[in-house]
């Protein structure tokens, strides 16, 4: 096992690396490098510019020197903690996304953790009562909920929240505590905001996830182990739960490798539309204004943040599966 | 195995003839059993689709929205940019079966309105002249087009005759645009896109899952690699990243094909790996040996031998493909940087239900959202019915 996690840690050194040079590509694509649009920015506002602090940001980052060259100097500072500086918001941007990229990680894997505990018991319900009124009502509901984008779902929500309940379901924080130091009070407050953008987020991977569980149970309900512990008289729940749900499960574990992603990508574009604190919308004004430095450590930590989790889910897959370890 | 090899077999039979019932049995009980024994591949899979009812329907509601994009102009009863103060977020039009007397009329028709600002509210107030009717007929002339940019014209597929009296199915929008009309120019954008983005991940995935699956190896483990890695990215941060590259003063076209180019360039991945595996499932089938050892060439074994006996499946995978391209566009356009203004898709119609303020006033500018979902839904549940059938030896 420890060997596998080692394997395992290995092969992502290489993801990381080419996860970082496709983050600083996407940041140079943009025609122009961002200081000129920073000094442009500068001046139609009427401020003087001191050359001298230009030339010095000019040669910090590398600017005109070969691209490679640029790389080394964005990826050695990144290793060293600083992820360069952000021109919209005039501050270092190690600074500003720290609170923000905590809000991502927490939201996701609060999404991921809701996707797991609705979709494990219905999949399970769904397959061990196939074709029952429940299981056509939720493959009904898991269908709509594979075809209805996440941000639909999210201003939908807002608009009945708005007209119906004649309150707003958008951040994550009341309003005593957005800019609060971090409290009891204030993981209360997150958690009774957190829920609603939770579950816009998760009911896609959910309806993923109840068919795919559903699917696998039903492979393993006909075999004859199933048959075995059953004539020997084997309580129907312990029996389903013990042997074919342990099974059906390690499909069920390796799919956390899209959920993931998913997930992440979705809590851009719902943050967006729930107006949330996480680093959806900074990336989207980021990337509108060439704020490169900040989109660029932005889109670079989100990947490793998946790739992260897909390496948990592999090493929890190993634990599961001893066939994958030894293979 | 056996599968694969009846597979091929099959087609050949097709021409075989198809009634000729052994004498001894009755024709009835035959005479569907023979259909089935000797109908090629691709009856079958008519056969087997067919019996999936939702997926039937579904087709059909696909390939009327396609025809909506192909004739959006004609289709749309007003001019999309057609603006019109005095009907900013109008409700939707009523249409009316009864009369204000309460008589009926088998012609639907709408009644004119006026518009009036409460100068209390400052909001528009609006009241039909239930004094004249206007019943809705078919092929009105109306605003003027110009279909596929090559045909001027002013017929639509319906309207009212009488042009100072406009009606909005769907509501108006905050300039006074029908919204309806907007809605079905956009299919043409928000459907077609996701064809060419597919048609375009098709051609890469092909390439390359091919490739893949038919060298095996190292080959197949280097792309394996690159095909894990793009799929552990987070999509819409790097759709995001690259879409805000493109350069502002891009024309509507050259902005569409971008796009579609970078959704295909992370979409190619599902593709390909579907390709693979069935490559990998034919690459020790006997035919393909038999095409190796009398010498024909790697090429040509992939493109003449096993591409087609994939295509079922490969045409199922591109149908689920589709509407992932929809949304995908949709959210892109939604958040400001895919399509812009002018170019008119569902995504570039539901930035107007950005804000909460307008939703709460006109929920009807949620509607493009609608067509997004009954666009997707029906794509799904098509593309599972051909899944189902794709493979008609299968029980």
């Amino acid at each position: 096992m420890g060997r596998y996690i080692i394997q395992r840690l290995v092969l992502t050194i290489p993801t990381i690396f080419a996860i970082s040079i496709v983050s600083f590509v996407i940041i140079q694509l943009p025609p122009g490098d961002f200081l000129t649009a920073y000094i442009a920015t500068l001046e139609s506002g009427g401020q003087v510019i001191d050359q001298a602090q230009i030339d010095a940001l000019r040669s910090q980052y590398g600017l005109g020197e070969p691209l490679y060259v640029q790389y080394f100097k964005w990826i050695s500072g990144i290793l060293a903690g600083d992820f360069g500086y952000s021109f919209q918001w005039q501050r270092p941007v190690s600074e500003l996304i720290g609170e923000r990229m905590l809000m991502t990680v927490i939201l996701s894997v609060a999404s991921l953790l809701l996707v797991w505990a609705i979709s494990l018991p219905i999949g399970i319900y769904s397959a061990v009562k196939q074709y029952s009124v429940g299981d056509y009502f939720f493959t009904f509901v898991s269908f709509i909920g594979l075809g209805v984008p996440n941000f639909l779902l999210a201003l939908v929500l807002m608009w009945w929240a708005y007209t119906q309940l004649g309150m707003s379901v958008g951040g994550l924080f009341s309003q005593q505590y957005a800019d609060a130091p971090w409290s009891s009070a204030r993981v209360i407050d997150l958690l009774a905001h957190l829920w609603i953008p939770a579950i816009v987020l998760a009911i896609g991977g959910i309806a993923g996830l109840i068919r795919i569980m559903r699917a696998n149970l039903l492979d393993e309900l006909p075999r004859l182990y199933v048959t075995t512990a059953r004539a020997k008289g084997m309580k129907e729940g312990r029996l389903v739960l013990k042997y074919p749900v342990r099974v059906a499960l390690n499909p069920f574990v390796s799919t956390i490798g899209w959920t993931l992603p998913g997930l992440v990508s979705g809590s851009i574009i719902v943050s967006v539309v729930l107006n949330l604190p996480t680093t959806g919308p900074m990336l989207l004004t980021a990337l509108q204004s060439q704020d490169m430095y900040l989109a660029g450590a932005i889109l670079l930590l989100l990947s490793v943040l998946t790739v992260i989790g897909t390496l948990i889910s592999d090493i929890l897959l190993a634990w599961l599966d001893p066939r994958i370890r030894f293979n | 195995m056996l599968r694969h090899i009846l597979g091929r077999k099959q087609p050949v039979m097709a021409g075989a003839p198809t009634s000729a019932p052994e004498p001894t049995q009755p024709v009835e009980a035959q005479a569907e059993k023979i259909d089935y024994a000797v109908a090629s591949e691709w009856e079958l899979m008519w056969y087997k689709f067919k019996r999936h009812r939702l997926a039937l329907v579904c087709g059909v509601i696909v390939i009327l929205l396609y025809v909506v994009a192909a004739f959006v102009e004609f289709i749309a009863p007003y001019n999309p940019e057609a603006q019109n103060p005095a009907a900013a977020y109008q409700a939707p039009t009523r249409v009316h079966f009864f009369d204000a007397e309460g008589n009926f009329h088998l012609q639907p028709f709408v009644y004119g309105t006026t518009s009036q600002r409460n100068l209390d509210t400052f909001e528009l107030e609006f009241v039909e002249d239930t004094s004249v009717r206007h019943p809705i007929q078919l092929f009105v002339r109306g605003d003027g087009y110009r279909m596929w940019g090559l045909f001027d014209g002013n017929l639509h597929l319906f309207g009212v005759a009488d042009p100072n009296v406009r009606f909005y199915l769907l509501g108006a929008d905050r300039q006074g645009r029908d919204v309806f009309s907007r809605i079905v120019h956009g299919t043409r954008i928000s459907m077609s896109i996701g064809l060419v983005g597919v048609i375009l991940s098709f051609v890469i995935g092909i390439v390359v899952g091919g490739v893949s699956g038919y060298f095996g190896g190292t080959v197949d483990l280097v792309v394996q690699r690159i095909i894990e890695f793009i799929r552990s990215m987070p999509t819409i941060p790097l759709w995001l990243g690259l879409a805000a590259a493109l350069p502002a003063d891009w024309s509507i076209l050259q902005v569409y094909f971008a796009i579609t180019v970078i959704l295909s360039l992370i979409g190619w991945t599902g593709l390909a790996q579907v390709v693979r595996g069935r490559a990998l499932a034919l690459r020790e089938e006997d035919f393909i040996m038999a095409a190796r050892l009398s010498g024909t060439s790697r090429t040509r074994i992939i493109m003449r031998h096993m591409v087609p006996s994939f295509m079922s499946h490969i045409i199922a995978a591109l149908t689920l493909a589709v509407p992932e391209m929809i949304i995908a566009e949709t959210a892109l356009s939604f958040l400001g940087l895919g399509l812009r203004y002018p170019a008119i898709s569902w995504g570039v119609l539901l930035q107007e239900a950005q804000n909460l303020r307008s939703i709460a006033l006109a929920p009807w500018l949620l509607a493009p959202g609608v067509m997004v979902v009954v666009a997707v839904l029906a794509l799904n549940f098509f593309g599972d019915g051909l899944r189902d059938a794709a493979d008609p030896y299968k029980r």
